[in-house]
């Protein structure tokens, strides 16, 4: 097959080049430049696109670099400031994948003849006797990016392969060594490419929308205290409220950002019997209610079961078997089948 | 590079070696040697000997020049929105004024003519103008510069400022003594006739007071520092020469070929806008904007079918930037994200255009039948 790889410049999207052109496929690298402005911590600095050509060099592969800046600004940066500054908690590196690598990369891909889009995620594509595809989670559970890979529909799981998701970590990393590829110790990546260390995530959002102070109260609407920016206060956060000390702990337990009010109160009352999401993704087509599966609701948290309680074809509610913590609004929910292993769909809390 | 550079440079790279600075035997030699090619260079650029700088391209010509003028007298830098990054980027970083292009990317003269004719009427010096930079021929879509104009209006409105141009893409296809003799300071870039990469040539006006951006050993009469490249030096006026020398001829065989170029792809393919009228640009760019396909895409795949051509600049990352150009002539999006520049030269023939032509509309005809399935 011709496969395009995509290649960040990290140590897996070097393997996953590698690996493909072991398989005797004809393997084309490309670099993705998205963001234009500062960043010294993710995948679009001038150093990585070098490392990613020259690994693709060591490879003996054509390299390439798109430009799909302005399609990340708009489906990733805009849509980021603009949850912020409604009060929500947004996952970039989902929406990246959905409309950026899984999208208009892998619609590039098509126009330009190539059979199949490649990417460095730990995480594998299985064909079910049925003739469904799935994402099922990678070989290393510690590492396993089934999660932000979700949204990955029939269409697009039949066009994308994940050539490292059978290794782990390890092994990627001792393969990269083998090879002699200068990625090899290369650490992860970790956080938001966009979002510079020096400055932050305050730093970043203080520069594009205006911060609003929040009064901080108790649930019964007493007033503790008071916040700067209630556009950087999430569900479930303890630090950075400028409360006085001492138990019991003060979680955040809502945000009102219209209101300019974040109450806050005991962990438990963060606990939750339901869950509901929107913007669902099915891989394959909704489950039907009463269905259980086991739900992840953050990129490395543990799953707990749950019962599908109303579904259609965009939204769904989940009644947990146990009451859990709640999930940020914003956030990514991930429905995996009931032995937790295949990614059945996906969706957003609200 | 032309044959004729490469054997000009050949013998300064093992047998004459000498830095022309020195005194000795050899280094006399080699002083020789790049006092005849300033000769060469000074009679094809129609200025003085003494007014020929050898450079290490456009884009230190373009600096040198602005840098030089505004540090000299503190004023202000003026260029136009379509210049070349190597002049706009210099004019951003002492926050000059940029002045707009019409719709074939040439300056818009009546724009610069108020922007000088207030910076004069300021009490403030420091509002003077100090520079204008305006490009010969624009290196994207390849329209002419109306520099006659422009110069009329500097020398009115600005008489104290320096009139650079940037001729890069002017060499191949335009006198350079008529270009020449309108401005203060014009820089050209070698690679662009044949000469070798990191070479360049400035013409600056005998008197002109500019600072200089590279001192040291007070090399090209202190204007510009460092040992002579002497092997460069002489590709660059051997290149010059042979360009001078077969321009008129080359001209007209180009034309034909770029119009032969640009009629083909038109008349197989639908929805394809030639950027820049023919007769308001340059033989050797057929730039063209191909409607609803990526420049991105396009030139992937003419690279597969060995036809090697650009849409704008890249960035550091090797990505390609968003022509600033399409977008200061106000090109419709639509247009502007499918542009490609397709060059000549002295090596293109008759059966490369046929094989260009070829190429292209079938790498549209799959693009668009591609989106069509998608």
């Amino acid at each position: 097959m011709k496969v395009l790889v995509a290649m960040s410049g990290g140590v897996d999207s070097s393997v996953a080049a590698a690996e493909l052109i072991d398989q005797g496929h004809e393997v084309v690298g490309v670099t993705m430049r998205l963001w234009g402005g500062e960043s010294d911590t993710g995948c679009c600095s001038v150093s990585d696109v070098d490392d990613a050509r020259r690994v693709a060099q060591q490879l003996r592969i054509d390299h390439l670099v798109f430009n799909f800046s302005d399609d990340f600004d708009a489906h990733v940066v805009n849509p980021y400031v603009e949850a912020h500054r409604t009060g929500t908690t947004p996952n970039p590196c989902i929406e990246c994948n959905r409309h950026l690598k899984f999208d208009r990369l892998s619609q590039r891909a098509r126009l330009l003849g190539f059979d199949a889009v490649a990417t460095g995620h730990h995480a594998r594509i299985e064909r079910q006797p049925s003739g469904v595809w799935r994402v099922i989670r990678g070989a290393d559970a510690a590492k396993d990016q089934s999660y932000v890979v979700h949204m990955l529909d029939q269409k697009e799981l039949a066009y994308t392969l994940f050539p490292v998701g059978h290794l782990t970590k390890a092994q990627v990393r001792e393969r990269a060594s083998e090879l002699g590829l200068r990625t090899a110790t290369k650490p992860d990546s970790q956080d938001v490419c966009f979002i510079s260390k020096t400055g932050g995530r305050e730093t970043f959002l203080g520069h594009r929308i205006p911060f609003r102070a929040a009064r901080v109260v108790d649930e019964s609407g007493t007033e503790l205290g008071s916040v700067d920016a209630v556009e950087m206060v999430t569900i479930g956060q303890r630090r950075g409220l400028r409360l006085a000390g001492g138990a019991p702990k003060q979680f955040v337990l809502d945000v009102d950002v219209e209101a300019r009010t974040v109450v806050v109160g005991a962990e438990t009352s963060l606990q939750r019997s339901e869950l509901r999401a929107e913007r669902m993704v099915w891989s394959h087509e909704p489950l039907p209610l009463g269905s259980e599966v086991m739900v992840q609701t953050s990129a490395h948290g543990a799953t707990q079961p749950a019962l599908i309680e109303e579904v259609s074809s965009d939204t769904v509610l989940l009644q947990w078997r146990e009451p859990q913590r709640r999930t940020a609004p914003g956030q990514s929910v991930v429905l995996y089948d009931a032995s937790d292993r295949a990614v059945l769909a996906g969706g957003i809390v609200c | 590079m032309r044959q004729e550079a490469i054997e000009a440079m050949t013998p300064y790279m093992s047998g004459i070696y000498a830095n022309p600075s020195g005194s000795h035997r050899f280094s006399r030699i080699a002083r020789k040697a790049i006092d005849e090619a300033r000769d060469d260079v000074a009679e094809v650029l129609g200025c003085k000997v003494g007014e020929v700088v050898f450079t290490s391209g456009g884009t230190e010509g373009d600096n040198a020049a602005i840098f030089g003028a505004v540090r000299h007298s503190s004023g202000v830098a003026v260029c136009s929105a379509a210049e070349h990054h190597a002049v706009l980027h210099c004019v951003e970083n002492l926050k000059g004024k940029i002045v707009g292009v019409d719709a074939t990317g040439v300056i818009d003269v009546a724009e610069l003519e108020r922007v000088l004719q207030e910076a004069q009427a300021s009490n403030n010096p420091t509002d003077r103008v100090s520079v204008v930079s305006v490009m010969a021929v624009n290196n994207e879509v390849g329209s002419i510069s109306p520099l006659r104009q422009v110069a009329k209006v500097v020398r009115a409105n600005a008489p104290g400022a320096v009139l650079h141009t940037d001729a890069v893409q002017a060499t191949c296809w335009q006198d350079l003594r008529e270009i020449s003799k309108l401005v203060d300071v014009l820089s050209v870039s070698a690679h662009k006739f044949g000469g070798p990469k990191g070479m360049g040539i400035t013409m600056q006006r005998l008197g002109l007071e500019i600072d200089p951006l590279i001192v040291g050993g007070g090399q090209e009469r202190e204007r510009r520092s460092g040992t002579h490249n002497v092997a460069g030096i002489m590709a660059t006026a051997a290149a010059l020469r042979a360009t001078d020398s077969s321009r008129d001829a080359e001209v007209a065989r180009v034309t034909k070929l770029r119009d032969a170029l640009v009629d083909g792809v038109m008349s197989e393919i639908e929805d394809v806008i030639e950027t820049v009228p023919r007769d308001k640009r340059v033989a050797g760019i057929a730039h063209m904007c191909i409607g609803d396909c990526e420049s991105e895409s396009v030139l992937y795949l003419l690279d597969e079918a060995m036809i090697c051509a650009s849409a704008a600049s890249a960035c550091a990352s090797g990505a390609m930037e968003p022509s600033h150009v399409l977008s200061a002539m106000g090109v419709d999006k639509k247009y502007s994200m499918g542009a490609l520049r397709m060059s000549l030269g002295h090596t293109t023939s008759e059966s490369d255009i046929d094989r260009a032509i070829s190429a292209l509309v079938g790498v549209v005809r799959q693009l668009r039948r591609n989106k069509v399935k998608a």
